[in-house]
Parts: C-alpha cells; structure tokens; sequence
C-alpha cells in the first residue's frame, strides 16, 4: 500500500475494475479497495473462485466477468480485498478498515464504483426468515453454489427476477410459482418504447430465457397484493390477481425482487448532490458526461450513478477513469476526448432499450407506498402507518422522521427504508419524491467497532508506519 | 393575517421555548426559521440535560431549568423522552478527584448543592461497567437525558397550539426599523412586522446582532457526536469524564451515545459539517478506556451540527444594547440544551415585564462591545 494514491476506485465491479485497470495502465497509482473478499462486485460476484462449476448454469452473460478480471492483475494497480470503507471526507480522505483496524488513506481523486442495491419491498411479513431479496439468493448461489431447498416462490418485477429463476431452475431448484406484479398498465408506457428495446441485443436472450423460463414455472401475472405467512418463519404467499379474491400458496421460501436503484449511501455521505429520478423512481447523485459529482475530486462510475447495468458499467468506468487522467493533469482534453470516443459508443450501445426496461418495470404504487401496518424500517421496526402519523404532526421530509421515529437511524443507515420512507411521505403530502428530499447519511456509512476506530493511527509518522508495513 | 406582537429568528429550542412562554401569556409569537424545526444544534445535539459542571454564571439558570424539566410534561404536553438518572464526572486520578471535592466546596458556597462527591464503591454501584483505575466522581443525581428533536418539536407545537405561528423555509435576509415596528424580510421577498424581536439565530446570530449594529464575536463550531448500534443495558446516568472530553449515555434502546464536544468543521453557508475521524478516535479512544465493555461496540453513525460559541463559553441572553425591543438569546456554547424551558421563560419576562427573576447580567451582549469592534 502506498502512502497515498493518485486515484482510489472504491469497489471492484465492472465499473470500478475497468476504471482502475484504465487508469493504472495509463501511469495513475491507482488502488482498487473492495469489501469482498474476490473481485466481480455483485454481478460477476465470485467471478475467481465461484464453486458452481457448470458455467451453463449462470450464462454466459456471468462469465463475461472473467474477461475484465484478468486485464486488471495485469494493470499494475493495487488491490486491496475485504475493505470496509466507511467515509471519505471533502478533501479526499479515505476512511477504511482492514484486519480489524481503521486507517485515513488520502487520494489525489476518488471513483465511486459502489453499483445498485436491490429497491426495498415492503410487504406484510417480509421481515419473516426465509423472505429475501432475490439479489441475496443470487449472491448464495455464485459464491457457495447454494439454493434455497424445498418449494421456492418469487414474486416481484424486473430482469434480475427472471434471470434468477432460469439460474434456479439450472441448478435444480424448486420453484412453485413466480408472482409477476408488473402492472398492468405499464405496458401502455413502455411499448412506444420498445423499438429501441428491440435493437438492443438483450431482446433475443431475454426472450429466450423468459420463454424457457414460463414453460418450467407457473407464471401468476397482474399481482396487485402480496404478503407473507408463516409461524416464525415464511409458509406460505397470500397474494391477489388484479381485483381477485385472495389467493394461498405454500412456500419454504420466498423470493422478493422489485428492481435495482443505486447505491447513494457513500456519495451522500461525502455531500455529492443528488436528485430525484422519475423514470427509475430513486434517487440518484448528480453527475456528469464523466461521471464527475457535485464534489471536487469524486466521481462515481457505473450503477451507483444510476442503473445501466453491467456492461453500462463497464463502459462508464473507463470514461471516469479517462476523466481522472485528465483532471490529474495526465492527459489533455483533446486527449481525453479522442480515447473517449469507442467507449461513449459503446456506452450508448449498452444503454439502449433501458427506457423500455425501466417504464416496464417500474413497480405498482401499492409495493412502493404500503399500507398502515407494514414495517418500513426494519431495523427499528416502524411502520408506514407511524410514518404518515409524524406526516399529521407536520413532520416534512426522511430527516425529521429519522429525528422522530429513528427510522434510518439502525445499522443498515436507510438502504432498507429510505426509499420507502420517501415514497409514504411524497404520498401522504400528496407532493413529488423530489420535493421531499432524502436522507442526510453520516459516516461510517458501513459500521465499524469502537476498537478499530480507536486504532485509527493519530500522528503522521504514526500513519506512515501503517500504511508501509 | 394578523401581526404577530413578537418576531422570533430562529426555530431552535431556545427560539421554541420562548414563542411556548410568549403564547402562554398570549403574547401572539411569529418564528421564522430558515430551515425546519430543530434543524441544527437542537435537533442533533447529545441531549444531555446537566447541571453537574456549569459556569457560575449559569447555574441559577440550570437549576431553575432543572425544575421545568422535572414536569416537562406540563408544559409541553409531551416526555420528551427526558429520563432522569444522573450525570456524573469521573475523576481517574487522585487530583481529578481533588479538583471534585474542590467544584462541590465551590457551589456549596454559592448556595447550591446539587453536585456532590462520591467514593469509588458509590461510582461502581452508580456504573458498574465504569473501568477499575476510576477512583470517584462528580455526581448531580437529578440531571439526565431528553430526546432533542422530540423535544424541540415538542415545544412548537405546544406554542403552536396556543396560537404561536411558525413560518419554515423563511430565511431571514433583513431587519429594519419601520416606524415603532421590525420589518423584518425574508428571502422568498415577505415581510411581517412587530414591534419586538428576539434574536435566536444560533450559529447565524451574529448577522443579526451586526444588522442591528452590535457585532459579536461568534464562532461557528460543529461538536461530533457518534451512536453504536444496541447493546444489552448496562448502563443509567449520563458518564462524563474529569480530565478527558467524553460524553456517553445508553439510551433504552440499546444504543450508546458518544460525544463531548471534539469538534469537527462547520459550513454554516451550506447548512455542512465535515467531520475528523481523527478526533473522533480520540473520542474512541477514551471510552475503550473508561468502559471496557464497549471495545466490541459498533460505530453506526456519527454526526456533528452546527453551533455558535461565544470567546467566554456562555452565552448571550438579554435585551439589545443598541436598540428598542430587540433581545437575544444565542451563543450558548455546545451546552445550551438544558436550558431551553427556562431561557424561554426569561425572555418572556423581559418582553411582558422588562425583567427576569433571574440573575443575567453575566449574559449581557455588551460584554463584548470592544472585543467585537477590535475583531
């Protein structure tokens, strides 16, 4: 580890692989920290070492991650695995920890490539063991080939739900039933937008996999209400077709996903600015062409600045990185500019068809702004209905709930409440997301011990010696 | 819509509690706060509700305040979460415990007797998770800890219910005198009037007293304060230490509040604080030394606001010393919390009666008159 780096690149996806390996092989130290043991991020999670063996059973489209690993040993860059960082301040300090010990690591200029988290679904009982976010099936699976036992459900909306089942079915799960709540209505959106779609290249293999998909599985669509039972742990889907009668599936498990947003946690933290995105419902930082942020010297790259997926990714990672240079005096504009070109192309390629994805996907009002009794924050277990109860006190926006209710004040910092908590206050004041605002997250955006905090080397020379040994 | 009689600057506790005593006398109150209620230093600080340690100057104060917390309900309609367990002052070393004895000598004298010395065995049985080398403290039994965003909320709607009326988002851009009133303008371009104005501005009062041409000395700090996620309970009173900066109190959920005033940086511009980690470790440091038990604790949050320190630590409370019907209540210094119900209280009675049964003097703003011209 170097006392201090031209460039960090915080996480170690298709964006921030990309970008790191760009910037070193064009002369930038560059350090990639990652809180995963293994390169990949979420998408090629496990890229280097999954134990599924049969590469039939995650697709091709997975084992493209390979293809961006090897490229980045070769780069020169530094890696560092299973980093926690957990801030980084305006003038480019990073907060990190590593061994069970805290350390500041100062940059010259930062890429945020901290991609998506998949959008909260709050439904009656989704606290219940053996309710998860598909995501999190999908990270069992690459990582210790694991899938859920006995009789699967999943229920939601979204490529990655379709995606999950046809790798489920692969490895020989059990899937009972898939619960399709994509509205109805939104196909009236998203069809203007489907000529785009049709160009994109995603269209023959999503319709391949869909198709074999609906011939396994019995496909319940038009879901309007969803819930789940069980005695201490899931057992069964209650679930409603349009304006039908209530519906009973038993179920092991249960499998939620209602899309990806990205993960804003650290650049709010810094002061990035942000703004509310009405196509993908979320809040997203405010970016440039470059991926450069409200903040001097921080970028973000890839998912975290929006969702594009990972080729998208992959593509923005080295327009950020060719930014870095420029901006680090490496390179001059025109420079930039030039050797900027086939990935802008490529980049626009990537992103076409997206519009389609999101009008499509977008999830129904009644999953984005439950009713009463469903719990929002998990970690202090508050419900939509204590949320629109604060909203009749006067309370205006996610701040002054988190002051009033603690909600976003747990361990996991809002990602599992905030953007419902936004959606319930927009609704109840019967005002945009926009207007409502969001959370001012704080440091440590990840949680870490008193004992590392408190091992945070003081003096200089103090730091010196750590960041050398 | 009608005037109000009285215009305060800033929805802070202090600005809160004096529209609450305003429209208890039906006295109708406007406050214009820039931002939202509790937005700053009231909404985020560590909520400590101390007498234990208080300049002389502000313990009649503490102690009166101290009274309006013990029925805080009463007045507010609301708990505020207040909780009363204790604070105390560790004392590590035989001379911290000597400068103990030397405080509680020092108040007794004063007529005061709330803060009292207590042995190493009554420290234990007080905190039994307290670190062995901890040889006593200094204990006021009847301080404790209140929730600050409940509780500044709390008071606006209590004076809201009374008839106070509260205008967010209004950032105040100019006062002038019009006739026997304040114009007073904000920035969206409204103006109201009334014939007072109370300055509760926090760490932006000092625009205001330099508007009305008595410039202060403010500095604007960003105390750091930092939160575990839940451990099992193991700890009542409020635990501050003699010779170390450290703030640290369970609440009943679980979580542990760390704090005591290590500063990190204030934008007050962009309504920012940045924090230093390095600081904050310090902070870690010393509670990793005073209460073993925490070592494995998680640091879930950590946070600083925005607050206004006067050069002599307490802060300015009182009429204007250059114009009619102005009076001040700002500058208190990282330890103004506890003594929001009964500065509210004061600066009613100087506007309804022009004057307090309490002795403010030591607050008066003209102490600064020719520290603030030199700066």
């Amino acid at each position: 580890m170097k006392p201090r780096y031209d460039l960090a690149v915080i996480g170690a996806g298709p964006a921030g692989l990309t970008a790191a390996t760009l910037a070193a092989r064009r002369g930038l130290s560059t350090v990639l920290l990652d809180e995963q043991a293994a390169p990949g991020g979420q998408i090629y999670r496990a890229i280097t070492r999954s134990p599924v063996k049969n590469p039939s059973v995650l697709g091709t489209d997975y084992w493209h991650g390979a293809d961006l690993v090897g490229p980045f040993r070769d780069s020169g860059a530094d890696y560092l695995p299973g980093t926690a960082v957990w801030s980084v301040s305006r003038t480019l300090d990073i907060g990190l920890s590593r061994d069970g010990a805290a350390r500041i690591l100062p940059a010259r200029h930062v890429i945020l490539a901290t991609g998506a988290l998949e959008r909260p679904f709050p439904v009656p009982g989704w606290t219940l063991p053996g309710v998860m976010g598909a995501g999190a099936a999908q990270i069992l699976l690459k990582t210790s080939g694991l899938v859920a036992s006995g009789g699967v459900v999943m229920a939601g909306s979204g490529p990655l739900l379709w995606l999950l089942a046809w790798q489920y079915l692969r490895a020989g799960a059990r899937i009972d039933a898939i619960l399709d709540t994509t509205p109805r209505e939104n196909w009236r959106q998203a069809m203007p937008l489907l000529p785009a779609f049709a160009r994109s290249g995603y269209v023959g293999k999503g319709l391949k996999l869909l198709l074999e998909v609906r011939r396994k599985v019995k496909v319940i669509g038009n879901v309007s209400a969803l819930r789940a039972e069980g005695d201490g742990r899931v057992q069964s889907v209650v679930y409603r077709q349009g304006d039908g009668a209530e519906q009973r599936l038993p179920a092991d498990t249960l499998l939620l996903h209602h899309g990806v947003i990205p993960n804003i946690n650290l650049a709010n933290a810094i002061g990035c600015a942000q703004s509310w995105d009405e196509a993908q419902r979320c809040w997203v930082p405010d970016v440039d062409g470059w991926g450069a942020t409200s903040v001097a010297g921080v970028a973000i790259a890839g998912d975290g600045a929006g969702i594009g997926g990972a080729l998208a990714a992959e593509h923005r990672g080295r327009l950020t990185a060719l930014d870095a240079l420029h901006r680090l005096g490496a390179i001059d504009r025109a420079t930039r500019d030039r050797d900027a070109a086939p990935h802008r192309e490529a980049l626009d390629r990537a992103l076409r068809g997206r519009d389609f994805l999101d009008a499509l996907y977008r999830p129904g009002k009644d999953f984005r702004v439950p009713a009463d009794d469903t719990i929002v924050c998990r970690c202090e277990e508050v419900t939509a209905g204590q949320v629109r109860d604060a909203v009749k006190l006067g309370v205006s926006g996610p701040n002054q709930t988190k002051s009033f209710l603690r909600c976003g004040m747990g361990p996991c910092q809002g990602r599992l409440c905030g953007p419902t908590v936004v959606e319930v206050i927009a609704d109840a004041r019967g005002v945009s997301p926009a207007e409502v605002g969001y959370y001012r997250l704080r440091p440590p955006v990840k949680p870490i011990t008193l004992a590392e905090l408190a091992s945070l080397p003081k003096a200089e020379d103090e730091v010196a010696a750590v960041m050398h040994h | 819509m009608s005037e109000p009689d009285v215009i305060i600057v800033g929805g802070g506790l202090h600005g809160c509690s004096t529209a609450l005593h305003l429209a208890m006398r039906g006295v109708r109150a406007l406050v214009l706060e820039k931002d939202h209620i509790g937005r700053h230093a009231s909404g985020v600080n560590a909520g400590g509700v101390r007498q234990l340690g208080r300049h002389a100057a502000e313990v009649p104060l503490s102690v009166a305040s101290m009274a309006l917390w013990h029925g805080i309900r009463d007045l507010v309609d609301d708990d505020c979460g207040f909780e009363s367990h204790g604070q105390l002052k560790v004392a590590e070393t035989e001379a911290e415990l000597e400068s103990c004895r030397e405080r509680a000598a020092q108040l007794t004298a004063l007529g005061f007797t709330h803060e009292e010395v207590v042995d190493q065995a009554e420290l234990r049985r007080l905190v039994p998770s307290i670190a062995e080398h901890c040889l006593g403290a200094l204990v006021s039994r009847r301080d404790g800890a209140a929730i600050p965003y409940r509780t500044t909320f709390a008071f606006k709607r209590k004076a809201e219910s009374l008839g106070a009326r509260f205008h967010e988002g209004a950032a105040v851009a100019r006062v002038a005198r019009s006739g026997r009133n304040w114009r007073v303008e904000t920035a969206d371009g409204v103006a109201h009037e009334a014939p007072v104005l109370v300055n509760c501005a926090g760490a932006w009062a000092d625009r205001l007293a330099a508007q009305l041409g008595e410039p202060v000395p403010l500095e604007v700090i960003a105390p750091m304060l930092m939160i575990t996620a839940r451990v099992p309970p193991f700890l009542k009173p409020v635990v501050g230490a003699t010779g170390r900066t450290l703030s640290f109190k369970q609440f009943p959920n679980g979580t542990v509040l760390i704090g005591g005033g290590l500063l990190g940086r204030a934008y007050r511009d962009e309504n920012r604080t940045d924090l230093d980690f390095a600081k904050v470790s310090t902070n870690a440091r010393t509670v990793w030394d005073l209460f073993p038990i925490m070592r494995s604790a998680t640091i879930v949050r950590s946070w600083a606001g925005i607050e206004a320190r006067m050069p002599d630590d307490i802060p300015v409370i009182g009429p204007s010393g250059t114009e009619e019907g102005v009076f001040h209540a700002f500058g208190f210094s990282a330890h103004g919390f506890q003594l929001g119900p009964i500065v509210g209280r004061i600066t009613a009675d100087l506007i309804t009666r022009g004057a307090s049964d309490l002795p403010i003097d030591a607050f008066r703003i003209q102490r600064f008159r020719h520290t603030a011209a030199a700066a």
